[in-house]
């Protein structure tokens, strides 16, 4: 069977079970483009190359299946640095096919020329640039599985214009077998037996888990180990949904902007079992002072997070899932009877801090963006899919909205990239044209990538859009605000366009809340409408996200309101 | 911790970027490479790289871990601590002046080096060593006055067990 390259590309993309592209069109894949009007693949077109792998990113995280985005040479490659930058940070599954100027022209600065390859090589997983027909589909086919094995990431895959146009015989690409990449899925059970010692003789363990259960698919087997050994979890924002947040042995999220319960548990617990996360510093703050009297076991697929950048006592390379499935069998031949007794002191503890130091905020006659978040928690049940920008907006998501389902919260946890919420929710909807999909946004956020609402609404895609509005780069602010003398260095967003016509303008819904007793009325006009739809929540200046630990202080010295 | 000198010999593919992925990974995680060295094997698809790197303890495990993390590398043998053989070779071109020429062929002798090139002012001389054995001779030849050199960083390998 004689095909194009681009035929090629896509029945190897239709192969790997990919049914939508996110991308933007350009010289260097015109001759794609072309093939994509005879395919049945669905292709969103978005109006910035960033929200195409932006979104591609937030389908991968709703669905657990691999995104996909396609973009041209030069500029197009150049726009989605932040989001391959951003799907690395976190392991996000997203393979990324950029055009590439003919071979016999690179390295001549052609025009739309960059060397993409040579650009993305710190923030993929892996790259390829592709240099004939022949190895096209079988670069596809790696591409898809280095991205969606082991520890998950972006691969990126840069094709020439000849490449794509040429005609071979079409041979199908054979099974991927890297001899020099072999994740390593199976716990040693060695390692186990010591764990479940450990778990035995604890009287104050908390379970701490990330990103990685959620991305293993694990968050069924954590629920059962936590409940079975009575252990209080707390996650990372990356792990949030891992484990039912409604949950009694809930503590919410730890960190910079964790709840005190979590937090101050790690600075008492004697055990703390890390599931598939890699201590980042917006989690341990000081690392010489994180818990400074817990043993650590740190489960997790990759080699690399452990003992990077805190000492390890049981290390156990492993998937999260199967390596909780032989904990839990473990732990079922194990005599648990005297658990709940053993451990009760410590969870009324918890408890005592639960209640004496809970999220707390003073409503007044100014909306509180605490209270939006909480009302809009109330009305979706929790059972919205929630993406956020990067700031306040996204820890008072992380604080007020409980998440007892995975793959509920889209948040830029590593990199912190403003401008991911909105390309984010567009990919969720996509994934999931019937749930829920709302994007909690700071008024600053919500305009780095404001030119998807044109994608939303072409698409006819129900996304909504809660900006919690003061007018300022709030995280900024609040830093300045405790550490720099209140002097505000550029973080006033002295002019910003009136959301609701913005929202009209891009036919969308455009709604506005000024005082409290609005605030429930918009939600539900916008959450229940059909549309598109912004909702512009005015709310209180200056207020700050509490608790707060200073960057590089112990976790356990928190600023309280 | 302190710092102390590692060797690690890196089979990986023999394909074009290998080695800027491998040298893109010391220069943005901090790490430092001392002296590198690669060529293709037996197997045309597979190359070794040798580093010389200088790392604490937990340092040179991440080192180790995120080189294997690399999809093109194959294994990463750590040398330091084993038992192996180093090699460097060094091309030493030193000022000649008559008076100095007996002196300087002595030294060749001694070392069991080469003269490869000769000149009316000069010697270039080819010496094979490991790390000491070069600085040895360095030190000997400096107060000659040495003009340039070349040296190719240090290859290594493990030794079978005997």
């Amino acid at each position: 069977m004689k095909l194009t390259g681009a035929q090629i590309l896509l029945k190897t993309l239709k192969d790997e079970g990919v049914d939508t592209i996110f991308g933007y069109p350009g010289g260097c894949v015109i001759d794609i483009y072309d093939e994509l009007l005879r395919s049945d693949l669905r292709h969103i077109f978005v109006r910035h190359e960033q929200g195409a792998i932006h979104a591609a990113d937030g389908y991968a995280r709703a669905s657990g299946r691999v995104g996909v985005c396609l973009v041209t040479s030069g500029p197009g490659a150049t726009n989605t640095i932040t989001g391959i930058a951003n799907a690395f940070m976190d392991s996000i599954p997203v393979v990324i096919i950029t055009g590439q100027v003919p071979s016999h022209l690179i390295g001549n600065d052609a025009f739309q020329e960059v060397d993409i390859v040579g650009i993305t090589r710190p923030c993929t997983k892996h790259n390829y640039l592709v240099n004939s027909t022949e190895e096209l589909a079988q670069t596809i086919k790696e591409a898809f599985f280095i991205a969606s094995s082991g520890r998950p990431g972006p691969v990126l895959v840069d094709i020439p214009k000849n490449v794509v146009q040429n005609t071979i015989e079409y041979k199908a690409p054979k099974t991927v077998k890297l001899r020099s990449y072999n994740p390593t899925y199976n716990p040693n059970m060695k390692q186990l037996h010591k764990v479940v010692e450990l778990i035995r003789e604890a009287k104050r363990p908390i379970i701490f888990a990330g990103g990685g259960v959620l991305l293993s698919k694990a968050a069924r087997e954590l629920t059962e180990l936590a409940r079975k050994t009575q252990i209080p979890v707390t996650t990372s924002l990356m792990g949030m949904g891992a484990f039912p947040g409604s949950d009694p042995l809930c503590m919410g999220m730890i960190g910079m902007h964790g709840t005190y319960r979590a937090n101050t548990s790690s600075g008492k617990c004697d055990l703390m079992i890390a599931v598939g996360v890699r201590f980042d510093d917006r989690v341990t703050g000081k690392t010489d002072t994180f818990t400074p009297h817990a043993k650590i076991v740190h489960i997790d697929i990759d080699p690399t997070s452990i003992r990077k950048n805190i000492p390890v006592a049981v290390p156990v390379v492993g998937d999260c899932k199967i390596t909780l499935t032989h904990l839990n069998k473990l732990l079922d031949e194990t005599d648990l009877s005297d658990v709940q007794k053993k451990r009760k002191i410590w969870l009324d503890q918890i408890e005592d801090w639960k209640k004496t130091q809970p999220f707390a905020y003073q409503q007044g006659a100014v909306i509180k963006p605490q209270y939006v978040v909480e009302k809009l928690y109330e009305l979706t049940r929790g059972d919205a899919i929630i993406s956020t920008e990067v700031g306040q907006n996204q820890m008072w998501a992380a604080q007020y909205y409980h998440f007892d389902n995975p793959q509920h919260l889209l948040t830029s946890g590593g990199l912190g990239a403003m401008g991911f919420g909105l390309p984010a929710a567009i990919g969720a909807q996509i994934a999931f044209p019937d749930k829920l999909v709302v994007d909690i946004a700071g008024d600053a956020s919500i305009q780095m990538n404001i030119q998807e609402m044109a994608t939303a609404v072409q698409y006819c895609l129900p996304v909504k859009i809660v900006i919690l509005n003061n007018g300022f780069l709030g995280m900024v602010r609040q830093w300045q605000e405790f550490f720099y003398e209140k002097r505000y260095a550029c973080t006033l967003v002295e002019h910003a366009p009136d959301f609701v016509k913005l929202a009209e303008a891009y036919g969308a819904v455009g709604l506005r809340a000024q005082k409290p007793e609005e605030v429930e009325a918009v939600l539900r006009e916008g959450l229940f409408s059909p549309k598109t739809v912004i909702m512009d929540f005015v709310i209180e200046r200056e207020e700050c996200v509490y608790p707060m630990v200073p960057a590089g202080a112990p976790i356990t010295e928190m600023l309280l309101v | 911790m302190t710092a102390e000198k590692h060797v690690l010999s890196i089979l990986v593919d023999n394909q074009p970027g290998v080695l800027s992925r491998i040298a893109g990974l010391f220069s943005g995680r901090g790490y430092n490479i001392e002296s590198l060295c690669v060529a293709e094997t037996t197997e045309p698809l597979v190359s070794r790289i040798t580093i010389v790197t200088k790392a604490n303890t937990l340092g040179i495990e991440q080192i180790n871990k995120q080189l294997n993390k690399l999809i093109n590398v194959i294994k990463v043998h750590e040398l330091t601590g084993t038992a192996y053989v180093e090699r460097e070779m060094a091309l030493i071109k030193v000022k000649a002046k008559p008076e100095n020429r007996a002196e300087i062929l002595r030294i060749v002798d001694i070392f069991r080096c080469k003269v490869v090139d000769v000149g009316l002012e000069h010697y270039t001389i080819e010496i094979t060593g490991d790390e000491g054995k070069l600085a040895a001779i360095m030190s000997l030849l400096k107060p000659i006055g040495i003009k340039e050199i070349a040296k190719t960083g240090i290859i290594a390998l493990y030794r079978e067990p005997k």
